[in-house]
């Protein structure tokens, strides 16, 4: 882990200046509660790992970060997350312009069916963020050349965005994302319907973005988690049960829940 | 023995064989199913498949020969001063099958007919008797045989299914056919028709008026058989049904679908789809009498000339009555859209009216085209509403305020009341419905394949 920021040399909950928070966060679906009084800090322009076994809340937490369970019938939040400081919560907060600083990247790539430009084009359109078809283009071109997609596709703009391999349709979503220009970026398992190659681009632009966003992965392999995080954060349960370094983490967890994870005792 | 009575007997010796198969297959298991090839129930079905069907075969040939059979018996004894002559051979056989029924107590006719008629009730009887006898045969041979080849190593299962297999074919068959049989008899008149009047004319002609003479000596015109009036009327409602059909249809399904708590599409929905379970008529009428009435008045005040019977009466009436249909259909297309579209367009904080409009609807145009394009077809077929509301005058006129006549209307005209089969009048009819049924056949396939490619897409 070459470049880690200064912020992150502490390995608790709490961080210096944190780009986003969640406090006492707890979460209910209907009458199930997923997740419990979660604490967590999310330092900016790093990678932050979410880890633990299937069902432990990894992706309700994330969802709770762009407020798409808003989107879920029946789920009941209390607790507080920021952004910047300010409670994302809040009644004066335009869900809009916050999923626009707060992007998201899903588990399985869902390109719009139209044009792999138009797919890009959807956000910056949507959000009125350019004045001319000249910008709508630039901002298409440097998101694709972001998410390391330009060369594949340079030549096929117009043609659907559906007839891309699964890898390419990952790192278009990626795309997508970035072409908001969000400060955050979320990552529900990017990978996990991927193969290795397409795998290891990802990672690759992954650790690449990092150096203009905030970027928050939830990830099932222990070794993705290594290579691409800065901090890792390990759920149990709808717990956040430990957080830290990733170094830290993964050679020397506090908790014996998290080393019988990270040694594959279960999960 | 009445043919029902029958049936139940043929079903129950179906259970009782199912019953025995098994009771022969449990006992030569020796207790342990998994020394049987199939189930036992297998071997049960086996044999009272074997059972019924050789009995319900027999009562199929036996009843479509019968009749004849006996027929040409009867025939062939009767005197040749009757048998020469085909309409009093005609008669006489309508006062034999009456007299062996029972009923024939005032007709006066010869001794030899009398006679005949007896021996026709007494040929029945015997029929009866024996197709009882031959029945029974069939399943207790059918049964004998399955039952002695019940064994561990029997193939029940695969015996089964493939018996199975082919009375589905059957069914299937029938239903086919008997459609294959419709079209056919349609094309069949239809060409009937296009030998008296020339296809041309009627395709293109613009005048449509198929009054024709009976009798030589009546003064009546030719008749003129221009269809163009009729498919613009058709088209003129249909269009005007679309209007209403297909926004309403639609934003109540993006209603339903996208905004609606679930405690409202659960009210509303169903709703919604009793619309579809109106009868036509009970539209028809009250596209006639409420409607109708309604256009005209409000037209006078307007200072518009509404006649009576109007297109836009019918179209309007017939739009409300499609729009279950549109709404449905769309609906079930966009609740298609996955979940992760959605997701995907909220998550770069796009709101719901522009995830609707960027993303759902896009992604299920092909469907929401399909399901129009079948509403559209239903429209074109619609024939209550516009007999009731729209009229029968042949006008050649797109002025919505005007009685205008569908092909649907005219067929139901042609045919209603006593007509002579092979006039070019009652004929025309059948050219109609060929017209109809091809239309609406091209618009229901172009439709499917459309709906069809669409889901290929998510599934
Ligand atoms: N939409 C929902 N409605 C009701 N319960 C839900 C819903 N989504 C998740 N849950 C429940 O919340 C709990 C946490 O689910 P979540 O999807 O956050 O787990 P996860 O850690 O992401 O698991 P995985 O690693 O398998 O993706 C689970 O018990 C799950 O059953
Ligand atoms: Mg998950």
């Amino acid at each position: 882990m070459a470049a880690v920021s200064q912020s992150a040399m502490t390995a608790e909950p709490s961080v210096a200046s944190p780009k986003m928070t969640a406090r006492d966060l707890n979460l209910f679906y209907s009458d199930n509660q997923a997740l419990f009084d979660v604490n967590l800090d999310i330092v900016e322009r790093q990678v932050t790992a979410l880890i633990g076994p299937s069902g432990c809340g990894k992706s309700t937490f994330l969802r709770c970060m762009n407020r798409m369970n808003d989107t879920i019938d029946g789920v009941t939040i209390n607790g507080k997350v920021t952004l910047d400081g300010r409670d994302i919560y809040d009644k004066r907060i335009d869900v809009v312009q916050l999923r626009a600083r707060i992007g998201m990247v899903f588990q399985k790539p869902n390109p719009f069916p139209k044009s792999i430009y138009d797919n890009v084009a959807y956000g910056p359109r949507i959000h009125g963020l350019v004045n001319s078809r000249d910008e709508l283009d630039e901002i298409v071109m440097t998101s694709l050349e972001r998410a390391g997609l330009l060369k594949e596709v340079k030549d096929r703009l117009q043609s659907p965005a559906t007839g891309l391999s699964g890898g390419q349709q990952q790192r278009l979503c990626i795309a997508r994302a970035v072409a908001v220009s969000p400060e955050v970026i979320l990552m529900d398992e990017p990978c996990s319907a991927l193969d290795p190659i397409a795998t290891a681009k990802v990672e690759e632009l992954i650790d690449e973005l990092r150096s203009n966003y905030t970027i928050v992965i939830v990830t099932h392999s222990m070794q993705q988690a290594a290579r691409v995080s800065q901090r890792t954060a390990f759920f149990h349960l709808g717990k956040l049960v430990e957080v830290g370094e990733t170094d830290q983490i993964f050679t020397n967890p506090k908790d014996d829940r998290t080393k019988g994870y990270i040694t594959g005792r279960f999960g | 023995m009445s043919l029902s009575f029958l049936l139940l007997a043929v079903a129950a010796l179906c259970a009782l064989s199912f019953y025995f198969g098994r009771q022969r297959a449990v006992a030569l298991s020796g207790g342990r199913y998994s020394n049987l090839h199939s189930l036992p129930a297998h071997y049960g079905t086996y044999v009272a498949l074997w059972c019924g069907l050789p009995a319900l075969l027999l009562l199929f040939v036996w009843h479509t020969f019968q009749g004849s059979v006996i027929e040409a018996m009867i025939i062939a004894d009767l005197p040749a001063e009757i048998t020469s002559d085909s309409g009093q051979l005609s008669l006489a056989l309508n006062s034999i099958s009456l007299i062996a029924a029972g009923n024939g107590q005032h007709l006066t006719v010869s001794p030899e007919v009398v006679d005949a008629g007896r021996r026709l009730a007494n040929l029945q009887s015997i029929a009866n008797a024996a197709l009882i006898v031959v029945m029974l045969c069939g399943a207790v041979i059918g049964v004998s045989l399955s039952y002695r080849k019940i064994s561990p190593e029997l193939r029940a299962r695969n015996n089964v299914e493939r018996i199975s297999r082919w009375v589905m074919i059957a069914c299937s068959a029938i239903a086919i056919l008997s459609t294959v049989g419709i079209v056919f008899s349609l094309l069949f008149e239809a060409l009937h028709f296009f030998s008296k009047i020339n296809p041309l004319e009627f395709l293109f002609g613009l005048e449509w008026s198929p009054q024709t003479a009976i009798r030589a000596d009546q003064v009546a015109s030719e008749g003129a058989f221009g269809a163009i009036p009729l498919f613009v009327g058709t088209l003129l409602i249909t269009v005007i049904a679309m209007c209403v059909a297909v926004p309403v249809g639609l934003f109540s399904a993006i209603y339903m679908g996208e905004y609606a708590s679930p405690k409202f599409r659960a009210v509303a929905k169903p709703a919604l789809e009793i619309l579809a379970g109106v009868p036509t008529v009970v539209y028809g009428f009250f596209a006639a009498l409420t409607v109708a009435p309604f256009l005209r008045n409000n037209g006078a005040i307007l200072g518009l000339d509404v006649s009576s019977e109007s297109a836009l009466a019918a179209g309007l009436v017939m739009g409300v009555m499609i729009i279950p249909f549109v709404s449905s259909l769309s609906d079930d297309v966009m609740s298609q859209v996955p979940k992760s579209l959605r997701d995907g367009s909220y998550g770069l904080g796009a709101t719901k009216s522009e995830t609707i409009r960027h993303v759902i609807f896009p992604a299920a145009l092909p469907g929401i085209v399909g399901a129009v394009l079948l509403a559209v077809s239903r429209a074109i077929g619609e024939t209550m509403i516009v007999v009731m509301a729209a009229g029968l005058a042949a006008n050649m006129t797109v002025n919505p305020l005007q009685a205008v006549t569908t092909v649907t209307v005219q067929i139901v005209t042609l045919l209603v009341g006593d007509q002579e089969f092979d006039s070019a009048k009652t004929l025309s009819a059948f050219a109609l419905g060929l017209v109809l049924f091809l239309v609406t056949l091209g618009l229901n396939v172009f439709a499917l394949k459309v709906v069809q490619k669409y889901r290929e897409k998510y599934d």
